[in-house]
């Protein structure tokens, strides 16, 4: 089985290509590449005016499932992230049960096995049952195919029991990827403390609540060498937390959102639209602007989405009473390439290295570059398609996006995972 | 003619005139409330639902009267036996009503931003009779009237704000109504009774020294102190609240000779307030905040509901 793509750009800074060129891929990895390829047999698809780039991963992606597949299962959450031309994303472990076991990540893995419209990388909980007390068998979820470990969705409050985490999981050579909250601090925090939370009368979330644990966890990291990825950071401050530790050498990596690159406390209007209630909450101009400046001068690692379904009901309710979270995957590039590429800001190899290259290395994934021998798992998108986000659209089963309504230049077209499309021409491959 | 507002949720939408007309509509209906028979049929055939979703009996007893006074049906929703109890959703809740075809919803919630949320579901007119920590317009316009009867004008009017502001949906409406009306407003309180952002509110200045601004102020609004809460409480004890914060016979040599005293109710004696200043005969206008919420929720329901008898939408 070949199949030929033909006259697209072929960006990738691995490998230092961007140039128009063919690829052949022959069974599940990228068997040639270059100008004007022949091959007898293989299918061929004229992707003129498209870019090829290594396959797009969102590393932090809540899947729902399983416990929650009325907000979304891995079916439909990876059909949501194929159509957003991701490759692979990597599922949080606050499922129901949560994944804090083998069993929890052969089950996740088998369903995506089954169902997966893209790879499902899993990430397990660092503490049993999310609880922050008892580490969880991350040996055994290792030996399992386990990525990553997290407690997503909450800080482990205690410094003792993070710096065990850290020491236990420094032997696997898998990352450590705080959820930085201080509860104490944070309380029922609604809104970014400050001009958001004294005009619309919400608990404040102060920005504090979010860098003293950033800054606590670059500490632990120094104490036990075990490499740290702080998730979802959103200020200016903890992006410098960030940047000294680099510059000291320390494993120390992050990961921003588009919400929080491109949406700011003032989207708050008082009508409290609750699809902008997500946590960490939506900060300040002057933050936006500093990590969009850190994804420029690579203090972000990578660009995750968070995607976080809710059903319509649950977030149509009392702004206090909703739960925090969007939806992002079939965004994310969308908005990357509309406020970050064609605003000059980065070029088509940042975007890959922050959406593609850095998560594979983070998660510990085998490099795929556009090259032979690699996988092939590629994205193809058109830089210039014009298209609005409307919720009537998602393939998600959440509609529960902060960017409905926004004007987009730039969607993926193709995704190829192992070979085979999952995404062709902007439609899921059944 | 024709009021330019179909609800009350965000005082900030109010212009001075829009304020100083609800002022003069409530004093007009001073006479209907001391006549024998305090009712006139303005809103007759009106449905008015009162939709409290959190306790409260002072809020709802003035709206009550007011409408009642104003001929208004009225309809109690709300309390303990909500169907949010059973697990309805807000949104089902308000739909539920409006299929009774009621007119104007009054709406007291825990949450803030409900208001404005029934008013997008309902399409009838919508008054906030107080949200979350965020806002209670009535409360503030019937603040603003007691200063204007007291006062006669609010030009150059330097009010102070003493208490729990960063807890306060009084303040979230009060102080700006307070600057759209040109006063000078400065917030008292420790930090830790503070919101984040006082200029955001609109306050003129910040201050933890109540004796060092009393004598500078004309109106000394006092705001109710929880005394319900202790562990983690904003101050220590209420003695040591009452020693720096409370407006007290001693601090009265500081105060301007015509300096007025306000309280939003109800009070705590030996708190915020003794007992010296609550019932002080000249300066605390308490109990005519509690009359001028009644002329003041008249006004609002009167120009709101458009004052028309023959049902036609406003």
């Amino acid at each position: 089985m070949a199949l030929m793509l033909r006259n697209a750009r072929l960006v990738d800074p691995q490998v230092g290509l961007d140039e128009v060129a063919d690829v052949l891929i022959e069974d599940e990895r990228i068997a040639k590449v270059g100008a004007s390829l022949e091959c007898a047999g293989a299918e061929e698809l004229d992707l003129s005016g498209k870019i090829i780039v290594p396959g797009l991963v969102d590393m932090h992606v809540h899947l729902r499932e399983p416990g929650f597949e009325l907000k979304e299962d891995i079916a439909s959450g990876t059909r949501a992230a194929a159509r957003g031309g991701f490759a692979a994303v990597c599922a949080m472990p606050n499922t129901n049960p949560i994944t804090d076991d083998a069993l929890a990540v052969e089950y996740i893995k088998a369903r995506a096995e089954a169902v997966g419209k893209c790879r499902v990388l899993v990430s397990g909980a660092c503490t049993k049952g999310l609880g922050g007390e008892t580490l969880a068998e991350m040996g055994d979820m290792v030996r399992h195919g386990c990525c990553a470990f997290t407690d997503d969705g909450r800080g482990i409050k205690d410094s003792g029991m993070m710096r065990r985490v850290l020491d236990y999981a420094a032997q696997f050579d898998r990352v450590v990827m705080p959820h930085c909250q201080d509860d104490e601090l944070v309380g029922a925090g609604q809104v970014n403390e400050g001009v958001a939370s004294t005009r619309l009368g919400l608990e404040g979330w102060p920005a504090e609540g979010e860098e003293l644990e950033i800054m606590r966890d670059i500490a632990l990291c120094r104490l036990t060498g075990c490499p740290v990825h702080i998730q979802h950071l959103t200020t200016k401050r903890a992006l410098d937390m960030v940047r000294a530790a680099k510059a000291e050498g320390l494993p120390v990596t992050c990961e921003v959102t588009p919400h929080h690159l491109f949406l700011t406390e003032d989207n708050i209007g008082d009508d409290y639209p609750t699809s902008l209630k997500v946590n960490p909450p939506l900060r300040t101009v002057a933050d936006a602007a500093a990590l969009i400046e850190g994804v420029f001068d690579g203090s972000v690692d990578a660009i995750v989405t968070d995607h976080a379904p809710h059903t319509e009901w649950e977030k149509d309710r009392e702004f206090e009473l909703a739960p925090f979270g969007m939806i992002g995957l079939e965004t994310s590039l969308g908005l990357m390439l509309t406020h970050m590429v064609h605003t000059g800001v980065i070029d088509y190899a940042k975007l890959v290295d922050v959406m593609a290259v850095t998560p594979r290395a983070i998660l510990r994934q085998e490099r795929v570059a556009i090259e032979p021998g690699c996988m092939a798992d590629l994205t193809v998108f058109d830089p210039n398609e014009e298209w609005t986000v409307r919720a009537e659209d998602f393939l998600s089963k959440a509609k529960n996006s902060g960017f409905v309504g926004h004007s987009l230049k730039g969607r993926a077209t193709h995704v190829l995972v192992g070979g085979k499309l999952t995404l062709r021409d902007g439609v899921i491959v059944d | 003619m024709g009021f330019p507002h179909k609800h009350l949720i965000d005082i900030r939408e109010y212009s001075r005139e829009d304020i100083m007309t609800i002022l003069e509509t409530a004093k007009t209906f001073k006479q209907i409330n001391e006549r024998r028979i305090k009712k006139v049929p303005t809103l007759k055939g009106f449905t008015v639902v009162n939709m409290f979703n959190e306790p409260s009996t002072r809020t709802r007893s003035s709206f009550e009267i007011a409408e009642k006074r104003l001929s208004a049906d009225t309809l109690n929703f709300g309390g303990s036996g909500t169907s949010t109890v059973k697990g309805e959703s807000l949104t089902d809740t308000v739909k539920t009503l409006c299929s009774y075809k009621v007119d104007c919803i009054v709406v007291r919630d825990k949450h803030a931003g409900v208001p404005r949320k029934i008013a997008d579901i309902s399409g009838v007119h919508v008054i906030d009779a107080g949200d979350g920590k965020h806002q209670h317009p009535t409360q503030a316009l019937l603040d603003l009237y007691s200063i204007w009867e007291a006062k006669g004008s609010f030009d150059g009017l330097h009010v102070g704000i003493v208490g729990d502001i960063g807890h306060s949906r009084v303040c979230g409406s009060l102080v700006p109504a307070l600057k759209i009306m040109g006063c000078e407003v400065t917030l008292i309180a420790p930090q830790t009774l503070l919101p984040a952002r006082p200029d955001v509110l609109g306050a003129d200045h910040v201050t933890s020294d109540l004796d060092a601004v009393l004598p500078q102020l004309d109106v000394v609004y006092m705001l109710r102190i929880q005394r319900e809460r202790f562990e983690g409480a904003p101050y220590p004890s209420l003695r040591e609240y009452n020693m720096l914060y409370g407006l007290t016979r001693e601090r009265e040599p500081l105060m301007k000779p015509y300096a007025v005293i306000c309280h939003p109710g109800p009070i705590n004696r030996g708190v915020e307030l003794d007992s010296y200043m609550a019932d002080h005969p000249t300066r605390s206008l308490i109990l005519d905040q509690v009359y001028a919420g009644v002329l003041v929720r008249m006004a609002v329901l009167y120009l709101l509901l458009g004052g028309a008898d023959d049902g036609a939408d406003a």
